[in-house]
């Protein structure tokens, strides 16, 4: 199964998961800064930049788009309990 | 007609009839009392009840509703909004929360004003959905610096997300300086005098209201008051309680000072980590004593200790609003962490805790739920929480003291940004 390395860079901690991880699997294990409210793509607690690779996450759905475009998220930011990742190397941290 | 302003308690006051109030011309309170209630929103206790205030204002081209009422209380705001004004001149209903003790009458006054538009801020789609199903309900979704034209007047939206709902917004009347501040300058204090300078002392109420509803999004008040501060106010109409007209901007700094830090912080830019406990037989503490004297090891955090027996809640709260990182240390007592650590915990509601570093630590005798209880905890409270806490058994050992002088010590060196980069495989974190 193709790999993937994602950082989190407030604490520092880099993880490689399958392709198909989402952000939400992984984040709180490492104790990242990212939080989480709903954890259904609803709420938009858990805003987080991409501060690289934003290409190697899945495209936002309909639902993502919608709640990224309700809270006026700027560009590059994603949900984590949403975002999935397909491959390379990406590096995020709470918005 | 309308009941003149300036009544006193020895005439009718303002709002003892079924009628509108008028606070300027053209500008009328046709909101409800509900003296009786004792509990509001299960959270907030309110000795004299409360009101939902709603208003009307008129312009040479229409009629405008802002905020209407609690749904069981809309007769009485239709007979006041029928004495000002006739539903087919209603040309705009502005809704700055939608609450539903803001939004009750609002299917109906839809029904009754089919042609008015609804103005709701562009984050209350959510929230519309799911309190009036109103799916296929149309809206125009306001930002900061649109506006309604009334004619002669305007309505200028301000948007004050999280104070105290995502949807939370303030309406500005340009031209009479006013401010439809939501809930916003809010109490829950029932007066049929209904002005500031009219009604009975409501200074705790209005305290009260903003620890409870604004102080756990300091933050966002912050910002509120940025684009608010820079107006010209004359009068706020708040959606519960006094409509201030005396004063008005005093109520606009006293949200600035009680949005300020409420305790000097004489470690200025220094992280601070505050260390909690609870022990009966001194394992606890030890655990905690040992943290405390490894975070200072690791030097640039001030490290506090503090045992939760002797203290009260309160004091806690205020403490752990300001402070970078939080570790709790509690034995395991019948399969629990025990209660004080509870409430503590339950009382941080009150506060934005959001992102801030959490630890658990504690001594057990042959389950030891309590730490991984209170790390759940800590996360439900959005902390995070990097590093994993550490259990005794009974009397801790001189290893167990050394895990909890480590965990202190990477405690200090996360709140320092000093924690060394790891590479590890998803695997591990099963």
């Amino acid at each position: 199964m193709p790999k993937a390395k994602v950082t989190f860079q407030d604490v520092g901690v880099t993880v490689t998961v399958p392709a198909g991880t989402r952000l939400i699997e992984v984040s709180e294990k490492v104790g990242a800064g990212i939080t989480y409210g709903c954890r259904e793509g609803e709420c938009c607690t858990c805003l987080t930049k991409v501060v690289s690779g934003a290409e190697h996450l899945a495209a936002p759905s309909v639902l993502e788009e919608q709640v990224l475009k309700d809270n006026m998220a700027p560009r590059l930011h994603r949900l984590a309990c949403q975002a999935q990742v397909l491959g390379g190397e990406i590096v995020v941290k709470p918005a | 007609m309308t009941i003149p302003v300036g009544m006193t308690m020895t005439m009718l006051p303002a709002a003892a009839a079924d009628r509108a109030v008028e606070l300027l011309p053209g500008v009328h309170w046709v909101g409800a009392l509900d003296p009786g209630l004792r509990t509001f929103d299960i959270i907030l206790k309110t000795a004299n009840g409360t009101s939902y205030n709603s208003y009307v204002v008129r312009g040479s081209a229409g009629v405008a509703v802002i905020d209407t009422v609690k749904e069981n209380f809309s007769d009485t705001f239709f007979r006041r909004l029928e004495s000002v004004a006739d539903y087919g001149e209603i040309r705009a209903i502005v809704l700055n929360h939608l609450e539903p003790d803001h939004s009750g009458a609002l299917p109906e006054l839809l029904r009754r004003a089919p042609q008015a538009q609804l103005y709701i801020s562009s984050r209350g789609q959510p929230m519309l959905k799911g309190l009036l199903h109103g799916d296929r309900l149309a809206y125009v979704p306001t930002q900061t610096g649109s506006s309604v034209d009334l004619g002669d007047r305007t309505l200028r939206f301000l948007q004050t997300p999280f104070l105290h709902w995502p949807d939370t917004q303030c309406t500005y009347l340009e031209e009479e300086c006013a401010l439809f501040s939501g809930d916003v300058f809010g109490c829950h204090f029932c007066d049929p005098r209904l002005f500031n300078d009219a009604v009975g002392d409501f200074r705790f109420s209005f305290e009260y209201y903003y620890a409870h509803i604004m102080r756990p999004f300091r933050a966002h008040v912050l910002e509120a008051l940025d684009l608010i501060e820079p107006l010209p106010v004359k009068l706020i109409a708040p959606a519960h309680g006094p409509i201030l007209r005396d004063a008005p901007k005093r109520y606009v700094a006293r949200y600035r000072e009680l949005s300020a830090s409420g305790l000097k912080n004489e470690a200025a830019d220094e992280k601070t980590l505050l260390v909690f406990y609870l022990s009966a037989y001194g394992s606890t503490r030890a655990m905690a004593e040992a943290l405390a004297a490894g975070a200072e090891d690791a030097a640039g955090v001030r490290v506090s200790l503090y045992d939760i027996e002797g203290g009260e809640v309160a004091p806690f709260v205020d403490l752990i609003e300001e402070a970078d990182g939080l570790a709790f240390g509690s034995p395991t007592i019948n399969g629990d962490a025990v209660k004080p650590v509870w409430d503590l915990l339950s009382s941080l509601t009150a506060v934005n805790v959001r992102g801030k570093l959490g630890a658990a630590f504690g001594s057990y005798g042959w389950s030891g739920e309590a730490v991984p209880m209170v790390e759940d905890r800590l996360r439900g409270l959005k902390l995070r929480v990097p590093v994993k806490g550490v259990r005794a058994r009974l009397i801790p050992t001189v290893e167990e003291l050394g895990a909890c002088r480590a965990l202190g010590r990477e405690l200090a060196l996360h709140l320092t940004g000093r924690q060394e980069s790891t590479v590890i495989d998803m695997a591990a974190l099963a």
